[in-house]
């Protein structure tokens, strides 16, 4: 199937981008892995009650949920992205089929993940990113029974101690990590507080929400230590020492670029951030002209910030493909552009605010497991580097850290710093995994199913038929 | 140790985890009715057997591999629980099954 543009990812920016992609007459696909629309962010959203814990901001994703279903879009739920190449063909699976979809355009809309937190025992059940038992609630009105502490810092981790206070599941302590020099950083930079002022009034909100609810906070928390025997028991500091049931780890949220290195577009280290990301132009089209990213996937901005961006990328492809003018294009996004840039406003404030201590990115601690799936230790890593590993790549032959099944996606933060770090270099020159196809496991049968596929192809275009070569 | 938030939806979706019969309420994921039927953890890794529960909840860990339906290795937070569906905990890796 051939379709003008296809989209990865339903969240705030796949289902915006789709929707007016859709309206400006584009034939536009949208492939997304979970069985309902809404990303990450708006989980669950079309099962969420008015009267929900979750509150106001999550409901703003509804009416995106019901544009994407009135639109023409074929939207694909339950279907994964395992393979793309750069020409434009997409090789998707669906209830154990493959399937390859070609698109003119593309736009990978694939959003952000909670950064790995790892410290000492952070691999113990009981605990889980503060994002992660958030999606919990959302998708299924979980909440966790017992003593829960939420460790780390940035708006989501206030916003879900109000949450789950909300939900009659209060935590007993929130340890904010966040460095007191930080407060100082981003004060000085202060420019944006008057024009990112509503989002900036919404974070004292939930700040006073937090307190309200009479949750502890503990600020500067330092040295975090989770400890237990096979589950989470307690959790340790530089001063103290507490049991808990649940440890919910955050500081913030980093672009998922698996795809976007699979492809190898460019990618530049943002200092800012504290992680890669895609080179887009202010369209967000990458170093390949048929491909875009939109959303959080293209650097950290938030829901709101995601959905403009989408616009702007479906207003590009639109033009490319001759469905309206530069012209129309150009004015249609001169509001769009206002809106995006009051979002961005508050942006480096928030960045510098939160901004992870260097012991958060590189662990003091030789014992902590930075490659969750082959269990590499941190001290692995260094040894390694020592042992003149140039890269995380060759990293890779020395140690097997990036080599389980999540594919470098967790470690590959951690590597890249810790490599850094003891090779005296900057991230930017010592680069991050080169991930490779298939994204994520399919069966040697779904594969069998796309040869089928291929060789139809072949058929139609040659004769004799040619045999599946894969 | 996680239970549902009594004032949200009804739990009407029958799974069985690991033989045991679990109601959970329709959108929640397999790795969410794992935790809900009461398993602190929900596999064990292929390279020292530790005990691991879902950390990511979004695609991207695979800390949630778990058996659905027969087929191992699957990531059970991004897959939404079903009537009738089987779920197992994943114990290390995989094993092929000669007879299949």
């Amino acid at each position: 199937m051939t379709v003008e543009l296809a989209i990865v990812g339903a969240g705030p920016a796949g289902m915006a981008a789709a929707v007016l992609a859709a309206e400006l007459g584009l034939e536009t696909g949208l492939i997304d892995e979970q069985a309902s629309p809404g990303g990450q962010i708006y989980r669950g959203i079309e099962r969420s009650q008015p009267n929900s814990p979750l509150g106001p901001d999550y409901h703003a994703g509804r009416p995106l949920a019901a544009a994407l279903r009135e639109s023409r879009v074929e939207y694909r739920p339950g279907t994964t992205l395992w393979h793309v190449d750069p020409e434009g063909a997409l090789y998707l699976e669906s209830g154990g089929r493959t399937e390859m979809l070609t698109a003119r355009r593309i736009l990978l809309a694939t959003g952000a993940f909670e950064r790995p937190v790892p410290i000492p025992g952070w691999k113990l059940p009981g605990i889980m990113g503060a994002g992660a038992a958030q999606i919990l609630l959302k998708t299924g009105d979980l909440v966790p029974e017992g003593r829960v502490v939420l460790a780390g810092q940035g708006p989501l981790l206030y916003l879900f101690a109000a949450q789950l206070a909300r939900a009659g599941a209060p935590p007993v302590a929130l340890f904010e990590t966040t460095p007191p020099e930080n407060y100082l950083g981003a004060a000085r930079l202060g420019g944006g507080l008057w024009s990112g002022r509503r989002m900036l009034l919404k974070g004292l909100r939930l700040m006073l929400a937090v307190k309200r609810a009479r949750i502890p906070i503990r600020r500067a928390v330092r040295g975090l230590r989770a400890l237990g025997g096979r589950n989470f028991e307690r959790i340790a500091w530089e001063g103290g020492e507490l049991a808990a049931d649940h440890l919910f780890l955050h500081e913030g949220v980093i672009p998922n670029v698996q795809v976007s290195l699979a492809l190898q577009l460019r990618h530049e280290w943002d200092e800012g951030q504290l992680c890669w990301r895609p080179a887009l132009d202010p369209w967000g089209q990458t170093s390949l002209a048929n491909i875009f990213i939109v959303g959080d996937g293209g650097g950290i901005a938030g829901a709101e910030a995601a959905a403009l961006s989408g616009r702007l990328a479906a207003l590009a492809a639109a033009a490319q493909l001759d469905h309206i003018g530069e012209a129309e294009r150009d004015r249609r996004a001169v509001p769009i552009r206002a809106a995006l840039d009051r979002e961005l406003a508050l942006r480096p404030f928030l960045d510098r605010l939160y901004r992870p201590a260097q012991s958060v990115l590189v662990p003091a601690e030789d014992e902590v497991i930075a490659c969750r799936c082959e269990e590499v230790t941190v001290g692995r890593i260094r040894q390694a580097a020592r042992l003149g590993a140039q890269g995380p790549n060759q990293l890779k032959s020395f140690t097997r850290c990036g080599m389980g099944p999540c594919q470098g996606r967790i470690c590959g933060p951690i590597v890249s710093a810790v490599m850094a770090e003891t090779l005296g270099k900057p991230i930017a020159e010592i680069g991050t995994y080169r991930p490779r196809a298939p994204f994520k496991p399919i069966t040697v049968g779904a594969l069998a199913d796309l040869g089928a596929d291929i060789a139809d192809r072949h058929s139609e275009a040659q004769s004799p038929p040619a045999t599946p070569d894969l | 140790m996680f239970r549902l938030r009594p004032e949200g939806d009804p739990a009407t979706i029958a799974v069985v985890v690991e033989g045991r019969t679990t109601l959970v309420p329709a959108g929640a994921s397999a790795a969410a009715a794992v935790l809900l039927a009461g398993f602190r953890s929900i596999r064990e890794t292929p390279v020292q057997g530790s005990e691991r529960a879902p950390y990511c909840m979004m695609g991207v860990c695979f800390d949630c591999l778990a058996e659905i339906d027969g087929v191992p290795n699957r990531q059970s937070c991004m897959i939404e629980a079903r009537p009738g569906m089987q779920i197992r905990r994943q114990i290390r890796a995989r094993k092929v099954d000669p007879a299949a």
